[in-house]
Parts: C-alpha cells; structure tokens; sequence
C-alpha cells in the first residue's frame, strides 16, 4: 500500500507547534544557564579543601549521572511531594530535574577545565602575590574556559534533547505537542517527522559550531 | 651578625604525607648577597626556596623576608589568604618552567603583577614593562605571545615578571635546567647583572660553577638537611663534607678553569 504523505495539514496547528519550539527552547536555555550556574558551584565545592562539601556534592552528582533523566523526572515530579510535602507543577519538577541533571555534568566539565590548567601557573600567579579570586579570574579561567566551551556546547545539545521527556509531565514541549496533533489528526508519520526536523534545524547549527570551536582551539 | 639579613628561616619543618622533606633548617641570606643551595635531587632545596615565599606552606618555623615575618611555631593562626598573598608580593619568584601566562603577550605578562596586585595604572606599567624588558635584552619583543620565543627568551620575561614587583628578594628555582645548553648562558647573564646590582638572591642550581662564580655562599642539602654551608668557593672547591664532595665529583668535570 503506499502512503499519501500530506504535510499540508499541519499548518493549521502551527500555534501549537510555535508553543513546543518556545518551550523547547526556553527550558534549553533556562536550564543550560541555572545549570551552569549550580555546575559553577559543584565545581568549587568539589575543588575546595572542605571534605565534607566535597563528599556531598560527589554523591549527589553521582545519583544524577548514574541515573537516566527520565526516572528522575518521574521521581521529582511523583515521589518528591510525598516526601516533602511540597506540591510541583509539571514545569517546576521539570526544570529542578534539568537544572541538577545538566549541571552534574557542566560541574565536572568546568572541574576537568580548571584542573587541566598546568600547576606552574597556580604557583605564577601566587608568587606575584595574587589573591585567589585574581588568581582564578585573571589567570586560570581564562585558559580554562577556552578548553571548556566544546564540550559545554555538546552538553547543551544534549540538554536540548533532554526537554523532549519533559512530554512524560504533560510540559508541552515539542514533542508533547507532537504528541497532541498526533491524536487530532491520526497523522503520526508527517507529525513525528515534522518534530524531528524541527529538532535537527536547530541543532545541527549548534553542533557545526561545537565542531568548529574544538578545530580552534586543537592548533 | 655584622651584616644586615635579609632573609631568616628558623627550625623549618615541612612534611609531605609521611615523608619529612625539610628537617628543622635554618637558613640567612644576608641583604644584597646571592647564596646557591645545591644538592641532590629530593635533597628538598627546592621546597626549601619554595618555603621562603610560602608558595610551600611549613608545618613548623619562622620565616621573615624583609620587614615581613610569619611564625609558624606551634599554637600561631595559619595566615589567610590576604596575608599570604601580601608576603609573596614583596618576593620574584623565577621557575624552572618559566611559567608564563600563555593567554598573554609578553609586556601582560610583565604587567600582571603590578596592574592586579599594586593597582599600578596601565600606562605606567607598561612603561615598566618596556623598562625591564629592555633590561633583560627584549624590548623588541614586547607585543609577542610567549609560545613564539625560545625558552631563553621566555626565562628573562619570566624574570622580568618577578622584577615588576620591585621584590626585595628574587628567588630562582633551577632557573636554566629546563634549557638547551646554548641558551643556559643569556638567563645567566641576566642574573648575574642582578647580583652586580645588589639584589638579594636565594637560588637553587645544577650550574657548579656559576655558583661558585656569582653566588657568595654555598648551601650544601641533603635528606631535607642543611649538610655544609660556607664561602661559594671554598664550599664548591675544596668541601669539607664527605658528601658534598661525593655529590660535588659529578660535577668536576664541568667546573672548568675558574
């Protein structure tokens, strides 16, 4: 039997569609720099002498790296209220998973950029008689960070992929959305393939970028 | 003591893990003199030179460069951040890895302590910049990026870093071993014009006879202990030590005429 493929259909729903790239991209974005920022943390925790943030931090990344997102949006979103007492909107577990999930690992990729920093330039700065935070902001940052963007970049592209469990809480991203023309139109191959493309047109820009950073900064 | 010291370590104790790197020594530098401390490696002179602009924190001792002192003894707060970084602002520290910041040409890297640490205006540390580069023989190089010089060159950036400061005290941690023989003798020469100006100096070397030639006191370690201290020449030339003058015979032969 062959298949009449018919796009056309889906310009109807454009609005919704609109809706899945808006939230798509925000929880991306909103998560990528909230993750940064508590993957910022982790890093200097894991860095400090302090054993016991150390220890903490360690095994609260380990719970999130070694688990897969989904169970732990699941978890937030179901089994958290019952523990705590405290009600979650869909979009608030969503974004408390993504933020801890993503900066689990931003935290070691800025950990790993900072520690690849050669030890002969702790001392150089600190025999000049630099206080830490010089130390850290004028000298090992800057060498650090530009062995950090790739793979920060990667991550995000990750991250991006990520928001489509965000679907399993009703969050109406891209493929939530997807999900809701589906059952409208009984069209899922035009619809699946149409969310897929979407994905591909704003990640593969991403992804090029990546690339050319890490060609940049091998030479 | 007649003359004045410029730098006193006393009962210096440092442990790594379980290992006694440093076993109570004490150590003068009188102002304006140059004294070499030599030895085997692990002999600890390194972490000895490290200690005096506590780059290597002691467990126990009394170290004061200049006017600025810390105590170490027993029952003495550990100093903070603030106060660390003040008391290695007065000393230069050379590496042997030359240490540049790569992320900034060569007259940043020269500017970087007195612009961050002193809050010296840009312009006037540029100028010092210029001025000490031209007095290490790389006024022409002021704009490069340090990965496009030899590592002579960039060994007399890095000293010209440390001078930035106006230290009171350069310290040289195996200055020229991480150098091509041809290019031992420009970094040399630099320290040597240093040492005819009357900077006080603590380095630690492999090169026998340019400390018996520039430095004015020898200081002999071995096992974290200071073994034999004495006059540079008398010291390198006729130890009275048995291991000094067993460390000293591997070096005969490069002594040369003096």
């Amino acid at each position: 039997m062959q298949y009449q493929w018919d796009f056309g259909f889906l310009l109807q729903y454009k609005g919704l569609i609109g809706v899945g790239v808006l939230y798509t991209l925000a929880f991306t974005i909103g998560t990528a720099v909230s993750g940064l920022v508590v993957g910022c943390m982790i890093a200097l925790a894991r860095l400090s002498n302090m054993r016991v943030a150390t220890a903490v931090v360690t095994g609260v990344i380990e719970i999130f790296r070694c688990t897969p997102v989904l169970v732990q949006l699941v978890w937030v979103y179901y089994a958290l209220p019952i523990l705590t007492g405290i009600e979650l909107s869909p979009s608030v577990a969503a974004f408390i998973t993504l933020t801890l999930y993503g900066a689990s690992f931003f935290g070691e990729i800025i950990r790993g950029g900072i520690i690849s920093v050669d030890m002969g330039q702790w001392d150089a700065g600190r025999a000049l008689g630099m206080r830490r935070h010089q130390l850290m902001g004028d000298v090992i940052l800057p060498q650090a960070f530009r062995r950090m963007v790739p793979p920060l970049v990667n991550q995000t592209v990750l991250q991006l992929k990520n928001t489509s469990l965000l679907s399993v809480l009703a969050v109406p991203d891209l493929l939530y959305q997807g999900q809701l023309i589906t059952s409208a139109s009984y069209r899922p191959l035009e619809t699946y393939t149409m969310i897929a493309v979407i994905y591909f047109i704003i990640l593969f820009p991403l992804t090029r970028f990546a690339h050319r950073l890490e060609a940049r900064m091998s030479h | 003591m007649s003359v004045q010291k410029m730098i006193e370590l006393v009962g210096v104790r440092k442990s790594f893990g379980k290992v006694e790197v440093l076993k109570d020594i004490t150590l003068n530098v009188a102002r304006g003199s140059v004294v070499a401390l030599i030895g085997p490696s692990g002999s600890g002179k390194s972490t000895l030179l490290r200690s005096v602009n506590l780059l290597t924190v002691p467990d126990q001792g009394f170290i004061r460069v200049g006017e600025q002192a810390l105590d170490f003894t027993r029952g003495h707060r550990l100093p903070g951040d603030r106060e660390l970084s003040a008391f290695r602002a007065r000393t230069g520290m050379v590496f042997q890895t030359f240490n540049l910041f790569p992320h900034m040409s060569v007259e940043e890297n020269v500017m970087a302590g007195p612009v961050k640490v002193l809050r010296m205006p840009k312009a006037d540390a540029r100028t010092l910049a210029h001025e000490l580069l031209a007095k290490v023989g790389l006024a022409d190089k002021a704009t490069a990026r340090p990965d496009t010089l030899s590592g002579g060159q960039r060994q007399r950036v890095a000293i010209a870093r440390a001078l930035a400061m106006k230290p009171e005290v350069m310290l040289f941690d195996e200055a020229t071993s991480a150098l091509d023989p041809e290019l031992v003798g420009e970094v040399l020469a630099v320290i040597r014009s240093l040492a005819a100006e009357g900077m006080t100096m603590l380095l630690v070397t492999h090169e026998m006879a340019f400390a018996r030639d520039v430095a004015d006191r020898v200081v002999f370690m071995r096992d974290g202990c200071v073994v034999e201290e004495g006059p540079a020449r008398q010291v390198i030339e006729t130890p009275s030590q048995p291991a000094t003058r067993a460390f000293l015979s591997h070096f005969h032969n490069g002594l040369g005429p003096s």
